[in-house]
């Protein structure tokens, strides 16, 4: 009886540690952005100062429409190639599809830092010039095993003998796909999509390594200001995609269970 | 008036080298039920997939109606499949699902909804349109199924172990209904199982098939009544297969002992094997009995009782009977000479699996 008791407020204790560890560091970070005073250690009361700066900042807001583009446009492309493949794989034989997916997670443990070089390395070779278009196919690249790799587990999941049955009741095969498989898959088609936006908001080493001069996304803008000494508006910024990453995942979050629960 | 609706003509298939179909020759009739019974791997469920258009034979054609549809692709196919697991569109309720081929061929609103509620009707689940599939039994899954196919008005429909998944109960009942669905609609039912009793039950012909060859075709009695080789006869019921030795027409030698039969055409003491159902041994008075032996098992099996007569040979006679005779009892065996079913022995096992087939 007491040793229960006391196992679970030792739980709670633990839990609450590790809350503490994991979000401690983003509070300050939250906290700050709303400080009127420049110190890091002075509270000087509330205000939305750094958020009007930022928002008048020209580089800052260029930065943050760089990043939303080439966020969504990797994201979608990438979901549109890798669900493609997830296809193509799902329907090989066994030991191709293995072989295809070990291929597949290895830039996912790949060292940022290795395919960000090898990506520019890359592109220098071939001779595209560093810009844009490089970043948004960097991202496009390193977007696509996370595609695959959430639309596969609903690829078995439906078994082929539906897409069978929509083709015996007439259906042509692009019917059979649109009609039947692609309703079935959509929660991982949908949820590939939005890790694919995540990673790509939250790149820092490929995207520096191939964007060349002249162009920012948020967080090679974060890293060339904080040599110059951390302005404020930073932290403002920070907050912002601390909470555009927290909606999102709290959004596929939801959608998920209610998928589900359907 | 053509002879038959369905032509399988010379059809192989092979799956990784791997032969599952040989040379494949059946005829189906118009309106008729016929079953594909075989054990797993006999290369029943292939050529039911030849015939939906899901797989391509390596060889040989598939004529339907007159017409060769080899090469035509399943939803060219006038005939609809009702797949083993059911295989409904999860994210559709009842009515999208039965109403998705009718859609397609896009007929008018008020003939979909009417033909959803006949349909329905049909398989007895009537007010069920709106229902969730995934909140359906099995066996209701399978009527769905049932019901998707049929509104499309098909000539044929091809069912693949469609009551495999369901419990024995369930699984008598879907027979009967089965039936029904075949006598109301009048159009061919292609089915496949390796359920002897289903296919008794059910069929109008039998086609037996066994490592990719058809073994026997033929009316259920026939099939159980007259095997035409020892597999055939040990797939269907259980039966005694015992090597023997024709003597001459009408005589057949097991164990030393002459037995009367009805067969002709053997030759004079000839090898062959002899089938005698269990239910068709009657034990009677030693001294009476073509064959002396003695009751080694008895098992109570409710409508009759399994017993074991095992004679001076050693051989183990499989005994149905509604009367009871205890174990070490002397009994003697004796068969009445049309209950005797005599086959041409296989030579080797690969005639075993062909020797039918010409």
């Amino acid at each position: 009886m007491i040793y229960s008791k006391i196992r679970k407020v030792l739980g709670n204790i633990y839990l609450v540690f590790i809350l503490i560890f994991l979000y401690a560091p983003i509070a300050t970070l939250v906290i700050l952005s709303f400080n009127s005073s420049k110190s890091r250690n002075r509270w000087g009361g509330f205000t939305f100062d750094w958020y009007g700066e930022l928002f008048k900042s020209a580089t800052i807001m260029a930065a943050f429409r760089n990043t939303l583009v080439i966020a969504f446009l990797s994201a979608l492309i990438a979901t549109i190639i890798g669900t493609v493949a997830a296809l193509g794989i799902n329907n090989m034989r066994k030991l191709p599809k293995t072989a295809v997916m070990a291929v597949n997670n290895i830039p996912m443990l790949n060292a940022d830092i290795v395919t960000g070089i090898s990506l520019m390395l890359g592109f220098i070779a071939f001779g595209i010039s560093l810009g844009f278009k490089t970043i948004l196919i960097s991202h496009i690249t390193f977007n696509i095993p996370y595609v695959i790799l959430s639309v596969m587990p609903k690829l078995k999941q439906t078994e082929r003998v539906t897409y069978e049955a929509a083709l015996d009741l007439g259906a042509t095969p692009a019917m059979a796909f649109f009609k039947v498989v692609f309703p079935d898959i959509f929660p991982g088609v949908i949820s590939g999509f939005l890790l694919a936006f995540t990673m790509s908001l939250d790149d820092f080493i490929i995207t520096h390594f191939t964007k060349g001069a002249g162009i920012n996304t948020i967080s090679t803008l974060v890293y060339s200001e904080v040599r110059r000494g951390i302005k404020p508006s930073l932290y403002a910024l920070s907050t912002i995609i601390f909470g555009t990453v927290l909606i999102l995942l709290i959004v596929s979050n939801i959608a998920q269970n209610k998928i589900k629960k359907k | 008036m053509r002879e038959s609706l369905i032509d399988l003509e010379h059809i192989s298939k092979s799956f990784d080298g791997e032969i599952v179909l040989d040379d494949l020759n059946l005829s189906i009739k118009e309106n008729s039920f016929v079953t594909l019974l075989g054990p797993s791997g006999c290369g029943k469920t292939t050529t039911l997939r030849i015939i939906g258009g899901f797989v391509q034979a390596d060889s040989g054609k598939v004529i339907f109606d007159g017409k060769d549809i080899s090469n035509l692709p399943p939803n060219k196919r006038n005939l609809n499949t009702v797949f083993q697991k059911y295989a409904l569109f999860p994210h559709m309720s009842i009515a999208e699902n039965i109403a998705f081929g009718l859609k397609i061929k896009n007929k008018p609103k008020a003939y979909i909804d009417d033909k959803i509620k006949y349909a329905l009707k049909l398989v007895n689940l009537e007010g069920f349109e709106n229902r969730n599939i995934n909140l359906l039994s099995g066996g209701q899954q399978q009527r769905i199924a049932i019901a998707r196919a049929i509104v499309n008005e098909p000539k044929v429909l091809l069912l693949d172990e469609p009551l495999g998944a369901l419990d024995l109960k369930l699984r008598q009942d879907m027979q009967y209904e089965l039936i029904r669905l075949k006598n109301e609609l009048g159009i061919t039912f292609i089915y496949v199982t390796h359920d002897q009793e289903e296919a008794l039950t059910m069929s109008d012909t039998i086609v037996v098939m066994n490592q990719g060859y058809i073994q026997q075709m033929g009316t259920p009695e026939q099939i159980y009544n007259e095997p035409e080789n020892a597999f055939v006869a040990d797939f269907i019921g259980e039966s005694n297969i015992i090597a023997a030795t024709m003597v001459q027409d009408r005589l057949v030698d097991i164990f030393g002992a002459k037995f009367a039969c009805v067969d002709e055409g053997f030759g004079n003491n000839k090898p062959v094997d002899v089938v005698i159902r269990p239910e068709d041994i009657d034990l009677v008075e030693p001294d009476k009995g073509t064959l002396v032996g003695t009751v080694t098992h008895l098992i109570f099996k409710g409508v009759h009782y399994e017993m074991e007569v095992t004679t001076q040979n050693g051989y183990e006679w499989l005994v149905h009977s509604t009367d009871m005779f205890p174990v070490g009892k002397e009994v003697g065996i004796s068969v009445d000479p049309f209950d005797i079913q005599i086959m041409n022995k296989p030579e080797s096992e690969d005639e075993e699996a062909v020797g039918v087939n010409e």
